[in-house]
């Protein structure tokens, strides 16, 4: 249920360190998770900069931001609930749902800002079904949004069908591709920076933030220093059905384009950008701007490597080998230090049993 | 201390050689492109097919015509595509075929409408683009590269069932879904047709398989006893054919009734090989890429701008016009039959 913090040697009374106070603060900033991809980021970007041609140009930055604007706001909340512990499955089906949402009020002449708003609503309920039966009921998170998954899909495609709904107010759809002015940056920038910001204060800065971190390390100790576990994950539940719905609307508009299969897989694509950015799928741990950084990490490398000519399926070998080595380095690195502190442990509490005598 | 020292130099060992891997990867690949790049500025005849996805072999077969069509010309082709055909994969490779800068983009549309406004922000970019086989809404394209239109696609099934069961006789039609757009529309242009050319021929029932090869094939035994007379069927879809020919050919009526109507040759060789169909009607995807990458060279070198009555010439296909909205006709639809089977893979 909860991570097994590595079972400490008996002996390490005389060894232990607290690892996140044993380096000066600069070395604790710059030497992490977080900022080797956010290295592994810039350095990317500095490689496909020399080598690949027209990756220069300002339109990269605008097709690149505006295709993974998606996935870059459902992963700050996904952030949130995979630190403590849970998984929310459901998101790319709440996108579509909020999409079909969305089509289907434009079509019945609703005006496209209440449309728009409905939609949101509907994946903020999505989310309080989630959280209630996570919370309330008590169920696991995995298999409530597995369950959720289909059910949100279903219901999507079920009330379009397989048709699309493609017609949508002109002011809106350039409005969610227009640029931010004199910049090739895409104004969904700013709904998200504002949303990034709120959710990094609200994880780094308040009480709430630092109680997520407890439940994902222990939900009992949690619970026992007073966190209201139950209330904090529905509120989460919730926050990702909300961002999802705006999300969806935001996917609407972007491709003109209301239909059920909207977004399928989407899950996956920011739950893969989530662990790349340094969080820990057993809870705990993880920061935003090592999730921001791996986000565009996955649309950098695949923005870059689709203009140099490379296949997508190529594309998504070398993605998944990406994510494979940094979950595999985390182990291996947890690993080797456990050896280490073990064997120092003995070596240590050897000598130390030996000379006390006299 | 000591252990933190090791293993922090452990760690940031593990991701520079995850960094080095990625670059490694990320160098090579753009290595290759490079050239492909400078070749096509030069001439200014870079073409990009993005077919609805790759490893399909309809879509193979096409991408073949273009290339041959490209290297006819002196031009630089490349394949670009999703892995699935869903309506909004093919939006990024879109993008990046406007950052490239290609000379002409021709795509087969996932989605009339999704991929309208990346078209738009291509051809802005300066970038041709030609639709073949699935056609975008017209103002989002310079040209289509129409494989059939519905007249030629009703005429020839008519013509080939006709000719097969010598000109009289009751047929029946083994069709997609009830409400299938296509296919109704066909099928009342096979009935103008009969009734105008074959007035010996008696349409007795049209039956729907549902695009579903157990219900076409269950659908087919029933027609076949509802009518004992029956002496052709005439399937228009691809799953409808493949279902009746398999029926047919372990059934005692092989041979003795006719069977036609649109099919791949793929699905349909070993029907064609033991004598069940003689002869079904479909276009030519090569002809089709073929002709697509042509059309596209015109419009880069500017010989024609989608204006009606425009019109190029495309290699051994001869010389075509631009009809009405910027469209234009392959032609008849192509007849496979015992002879020339072999020549296809898709």
């Amino acid at each position: 249920m909860t991570a097994t913090a590595p079972a400490p040697a008996p002996d390490t009374r005389t060894t232990r360190t607290y690892e996140a106070y044993s380096h000066s603060p600069w070395r604790r900033l710059l030497v992490n998770r977080e900022a080797a991809i956010i290295g592994l980021l810039l350095a990317v970007i500095a490689v496909a900069l020399a080598v690949v041609p027209n990756f220069d140009s300002p339109l990269t930055v605008t097709y690149l931001l505006r295709d993974i604007a998606p996935i870059l706001l459902i992963a700050l909340p996904m952030t949130l609930i995979i630190v403590t512990e849970e998984i929310d499955l459901s998101v790319a089906s709440v996108v579509g749902l909020s999409s079909v949402m969305t089509g289907i009020l434009t079509q019945a002449g609703w005006p496209f800002a209440l449309a728009a708003v409905t939609a949101i609503l509907v994946g903020t309920l999505a989310g309080v079904v989630n959280g209630f039966l996570i919370t309330v009921v008590g169920l696991p998170s995995l298999a409530v949004t597995i369950g959720t998954l289909a059910l949100f899909r279903g219901i999507a495609v079920g009330l379009l069908g397989t048709t699309a709904i493609t017609e949508f107010p002109e002011f809106w759809t350039d409005l969610a591709k227009e640029n931010i002015p004199g910049t090739p940056i895409p104004g969904i920038m700013i709904p998200f920076a504002v949303l990034a910001i709120g959710f990094a204060i609200l994880l780094h800065f308040t009480p709430f933030g630092r109680s997520l971190y407890a439940i994902g390390l222990n939900t009992e100790a949690a619970a026992f220093s007073g966190v209201d576990v139950g209330r904090t994950k529905f509120l989460l539940f919730i926050l990702s059905g909300t961002v999802a719905g705006f999300a969806g609307v935001y996917f609407t508009l972007l491709y003109s384009n209301a239909r059920g299969d909207n977004a399928t897989g989407m899950e996956l694509q920011v739950i893969a950008a989530v662990l790349l950015g340094g969080v820990s799928i057993f809870g705990g741990r993880g920061a935003l701007h090592g999730v921001i950084a791996g986000v565009l990490l996955i649309g950098t490398l695949g923005s870059a490597l689709r203009l140099a000519g490379v296949t997508s399926d190529i594309i998504n070998v070398i993605t998944g080998v990406l994510l494979v080595l940094s979950v595999v380095s985390a182990s291996l690195l947890a690993w080797l230090r456990r050896r280490r502190i073990s064997a120092i442990g003995k070596k240590k509490g050897a000598s130390a049993a030996s000379p006390p005598s006299p | 201390m000591f252990t933190q020292h090791r293993t922090r130099r452990l760690g940031m060992a593990l991701t520079a050689m995850a960094a080095a891997a990625a670059l490694t990867l990320t160098g090579c690949a753009s290595g290759g492109d490079n050239g492909g790049g400078e070749g096509g500025g030069d001439a200014d005849l870079s073409v990009t097919f993005l077919p609805k996805n790759l490893g399909n072999p309809y879509f193979d077969t096409s991408s073949a015509g273009g290339t041959e069509a490209v290297e006819e010309f002196g031009g630089e082709f490349a394949e670009v595509g999703p892995s699935e055909a869903s309506p909004t994969s093919q939006v990024s490779f879109i993008q990046t075929a406007a950052q490239q800068g290609v000379g002409a983009l021709v795509v087969s549309a996932n989605d009339p409408e999704a991929i309208c406004d990346a078209l738009d922000e291509a051809r802005d970019a300066g970038v041709k683009v030609v639709t073949f086989d699935s056609d975008t809404n017209p103002e989002c394209r310079d040209l289509f590269i129409n494989q059939a239109t519905a007249e030629g696609i009703a005429k020839i099934q008519v013509d080939l069932i006709a000719e097969q069961i010598g000109g009289a006789g009751q047929i029946a039609i083994l069709s997609a879904s009830a409400n299938a757009t296509n296919q109704n529309a066909w099928i009342e242009l096979m009935e103008e047709e009969l009734a105008a050319n074959h007035p010996d021929i008696e349409l007795v029932e049209t039956v729907y398989g549902d695009d579903d090869d157990q219900t076409s094939f269950d659908k087919t035994a029933a027609l076949l006893q509802t009518y004992p007379e029956l002496k052709g069927i005439v399937s228009p879809t691809t799953v409808g054919i493949a279902a009746a020919a398999r029926y047919l050919s372990t059934s005692e009526y092989k041979g003795q009734v006719a069977l036609t109507g649109l099919g791949t040759p793929n699905q349909m060789r070993e029907y064609v090989e033991d004598g069940t169909v003689t002869a079904f009607a479909l276009w030519n995807p090569a002809d089709l890429g073929y002709l697509a990458a042509y059309a596209a060279k015109a419009l880069i070198e500017g010989e024609i701008t989608g204006e009606e009555g425009d019109t190029f010439e495309a290699g051994k296909l001869g010389d075509y016009e631009v009809g009405p909205d910027a469209t234009v006709l392959l032609g008849d639809p192509y007849v496979f039959d015992a002879e020339n089977i072999g020549d296809f893979d898709f």
